[in-house]
């Protein structure tokens, strides 16, 4: 029957190359052109990743071992148990304890590398059940995608077998019901055919029989899966249209190697030079860049760590109890009333600047520090600028020259001071007016206000004092008015 | 590590295929291969819009920072925004902003309602003005399909990243256009790509079965975040707030925790029966949200 169906695909595939010999070089052409595509799948590197395993579970020695089993009256052909196989991955992979070597076996079952020898399920317990390794013929890596006549086909042997374990089950029966009637016209054909496999089937040896009428129904559980059953051929949409790209592979043609010229057009040709060249560009780039070592950068993910540790809920319990866990939102209610304000809250702010103006409250906070000091300017300036960014393009030359006439005209009324490099660069930019006109300039305020102003607000006693507690001196009308503009935003989402 | 499902959000028809945490910590919005965009009280588990949308894939979505409005898109090759109102029906208000020549498969709001990144079938990633559709960017130099995003978390968020079909992370400047920093290392598709929480690297997931780390000061591949159990393709990945956890959903169903300093899996999440195809921490940290073929969304803490 293995042979036979090898015979049919080689039949449905052959089409292809015979229709005329133009085609067929045409389709030969591109698989060699650019065999990467078809090689690198994601679906084929998982399959070959299973093969491997596969075949190292079926090796005569240090595999699973494989029996005959006796059983009443008949035998039970080429077998292996549950728990024998579910044994040999924990002893063979690096698979941490039974329910991920359970779950792995599963996985592998699902795509038809194994099956329990009498069950439309495909998956694997760890006792006593039957498996049996399928044949590399029926490996999903050989691209099958069956269609429904094979299917039909196949069914409708099924019922030409008076044996007990070649019944349909219901979810077939009702297959084989609807196939028939879409077929209807096709039906004497599939008929025949049935048949005629049936013929041959019968004339194996039993032994050779069971083995592989259970293969062949493993393999249409693989791809007609029993419903509630997840069917593992199918792909990802995503993946599914690269593939159907044609595109993609001449795309891949032009950067990758030059000889393909003859057949590309000029205007790929130009492409793929400004490609190289952009290339050329980052790596060049890349060559004059300064790079830190890999130890100072580790170094700083693990300062990263223990700075944030505290707020990280999968490592530290929040402050109020984890809503998730909890099933109450006091967690999120309390940072909105913000009655009391938590010293983990106002210790992030000394972590940095940004920190410090991501929260409402710190803003706020910094805003009054500033007003104090008579430099609020810059913080004006530069949330102007983040505010620019993030308007409708249709009001961004208003806003440009607002800025412009509030902040660094020789007439603003709030002007701030940034370095003559910095004013230039932005005098030009006026010339486009676009939302990134000031980051120049806002990028050197940034950096004045972080090792200027923010550093003595750190040491100042406002911030202490807020720290320690004592939020007295802070106006308490101040945080409520945010905090009650926060909660009303909150309240329309 | 005792990280357990906490909700399970029942409701699509078919394949979840994107999510996304909205600012006020409680709210998700989904899109699934049945053309639904629903949103989510996850805390609740109501349903609070379920909106059908002119395509059956709609393979990305993604919150405003106000929490009012919401993008998605798929193979309609559009993104189309939602402003979201009790009142209304949802899709009166629905507006189309930009088109790509392949399918959306990701998109972002760039720290303002008023404009959305997106990344594409095309090769390319756009920046598109909400009001007009005006298209303001293109970024052109990936050599197949776009497959994720995520936005720099500095200050003034002019960077993002970018993961495609190519096996190449790209790091972009908003302002310019141009590439200004690009990593190679994995062996296939790149599925997702997401800034530490510092914004000194970029975690990847791809189909090669490997989660990396990429760091941008030391210009290299710092970390790999792989074991030889673990053959199938990662499709999402998220970091904890301190950066020292990283979470990876796979396509053998399970999520897998890792320590991103020591390079060890800490736990494996079990639960979902079907790929994971999306996985993001809330955005207080509080917990994680995963989205499955299986036709639900569960949150964990």
């Amino acid at each position: 029957m293995v042979t036979m169906n090898s015979e049919k695909v080689a039949a449905k595939r052959k089409p292809d190359s015979n229709n005329g010999s133009c085609m067929g070089t045409s389709v030969d052409e591109e698989s060699v052109h650019h065999p990467t595509t078809s090689d690198d799948s994601p679906n084929l590197l998982l399959y070959r990743k299973m093969e491997k395993i596969v075949e190292k579970m079926q090796d005569e020695n240090t595999g699973v071992p494989v029996k005959t089993v006796k059983s009443f009256m008949s035998k039970i052909p080429s077998v292996f148990t549950g728990s024998d196989l579910i044994m040999w991955m924990m002893k063979n992979l690096d698979v941490e304890d039974q329910q991920e070597a359970l779950h792995l076996a599963h996985l592998m079952a699902s795509h038809g590398y194994f099956f329990p020898i009498d069950d439309h399920i495909l998956t694997v317990k760890n006792d006593n059940t039957f498996y049996r390794f399928q044949t590399p013929y029926f490996w999903p890596s050989n691209c099958w995608e069956p269609e429904n006549t094979d299917y039909a086909v196949y069914l409708c042997k099924r019922t030409m077998q008076n044996k007990t374990r070649l019944e349909l089950a219901d979810y077939e029966a009702e297959n084989l019901a609807r196939l028939q009637k879409m077929f209807s016209r096709k039906w004497e054909f599939i008929f025949m055919q049935a048949e005629a496999q049936s013929k041959v089937d019968k004339k194996r040896d039993k032994l050779e029989r069971k083995v592989l009428d259970s293969q062949e129904r493993a393999f249409w559980d693989v791809h007609r899966p029993m419903p509630g059953c997840v069917n593992t051929t199918e792909i990802d949409i995503k993946k599914a249209c690269q593939m159907n790209k044609p595109i993609h592979g001449i795309k891949n043609m032009t950067v990758d190697s030059r000889k393909m010229s003859p057949s590309t057009s000029e205007i790929e040709n130009k492409v793929s030079i400004d490609i190289l060249k952009k290339q050329v560009e980052l790596l060049k780039a890349r060559l004059d860049r300064r790079n830190i070592k890999v130890s100072k950068a580790a170094e700083s993910f693990i300062a990263y760590y223990e700075q944030y540790l505290e707020y990280d809920c999968f490592f530290v319990a929040p402050e109020y109890p984890n809503p998730w866990i909890s099933d109450s939102p006091e967690l999120w209610e309390q940072e909105k009333l913000a009655k009391d304000i938590s010293a983990r809250r106002v210790k992030r702010w000394a972590f940095s600047l940004k920190e410090l103006l991501q929260d409402p409250l710190g803003r706020e906070h910094f805003i009054k520090f500033l007003d104090k000091e008579f430099s609020g300017e810059n913080l004006k300036f530069w949330e102007a600028v983040q505010e620019l960014k993030s308007l409708p393009q249709s009001e961004v030359q208003n806003k440009v020259s607002e800025i412009w006439a509030e902040f660094l005209a020789p007439d603003a009324s709030c002007p701030i001071n940034v370095d003559c490099q910095s004013y230039e660069v932005t005098k030009k930019n006026m010339e486009t007016l676009d939302r990134w006109s000031f980051d120049c300039s806002a990028a050197h305020v940034y950096h004045l206000m972080k090792s200027d102003s923010y550093s003595r607000y750190l040491r100042s006693e406002m911030y202490k004092d807020f720290l320690n507690g004592s939020k007295k001196k802070t106006s308490v009308k101040g945080i409520r008015s945010i905090v009650s503009f926060t909660a009303r935003k909150d309240n329309i989402t | 590590m005792n990280i357990k499902p906490r909700r399970t959000l029942k409701g699509h028809q078919a394949k979840v295929l994107c999510s996304d945490w909205s600012p006020d910590k409680r709210h998700i919005v989904s899109s699934s291969q049945d053309g639904k965009m629903i949103i989510w009280d996850a805390f609740t588990t109501n349903k609070e819009h379920a909106v059908t949308m002119p395509t059956t894939w709609v393979m990305a979505c993604a919150y405003a920072p106000s929490g009012n409005l919401v993008a998605c898109g798929g193979l309609d090759n559009k993104v189309t925004v939602y402003p979201l109102s009790m009142e209304d029906d949802v899709t009166v208000k629905k507006k189309t902003v930009g088109t790509h020549t392949s399918y959306m498969s990701c998109c972002t709001f760039p720290n303002s309602d008023q404009q959305i990144l997106t990344g594409s079938g095309d090769s390319t990633c756009a920046l598109w003005d909400v009001e007009s559709g005006q298209l303001l960017q293109s970024f052109h130099g990936h050599s197949a399909d776009v497959m994720a995003i995520d936005l720099a978390p500095s200050e003034t968020g002019n960077t993002f990243v970018s993961g495609s079909c190519d096996k190449m992370v790209l790091i972009w400047d908003m302002r310019s256009g141009q590439c200004v920093q690009s990593f190679e290392g994995h062996e296939s598709d790149v599925n997702s790509v997401k800034f530490h929480p510092s914004g000194d690297a970029v975690a990847t997931g791809s189909d090669d079965a490997t989660c990396r780390l990429f760091d941008l000061r030391a210009d290299k591949e710092v970390a790999i975040y792989s074991k030889e159990s673990i053959i199938f393709g990662v499709n999402s990945v998220d970091f904890s707030v301190s950066g020292r956890l990283l979470f990876a959903g796979y396509n053998d169903y399970t999520v897998n925790v890792w320590d991103t300093l020591k390079c060890v899996r800490i736990c494996l999440l079990y639960g979902h029966e079907n790929r994971v195809s999306c996985l993001q921490v809330s955005p207080d940290g509080t917990a994680l949200s995963t989205g499955s073929w299986d036709y639900t969304l569960r949150v964990w803490a």
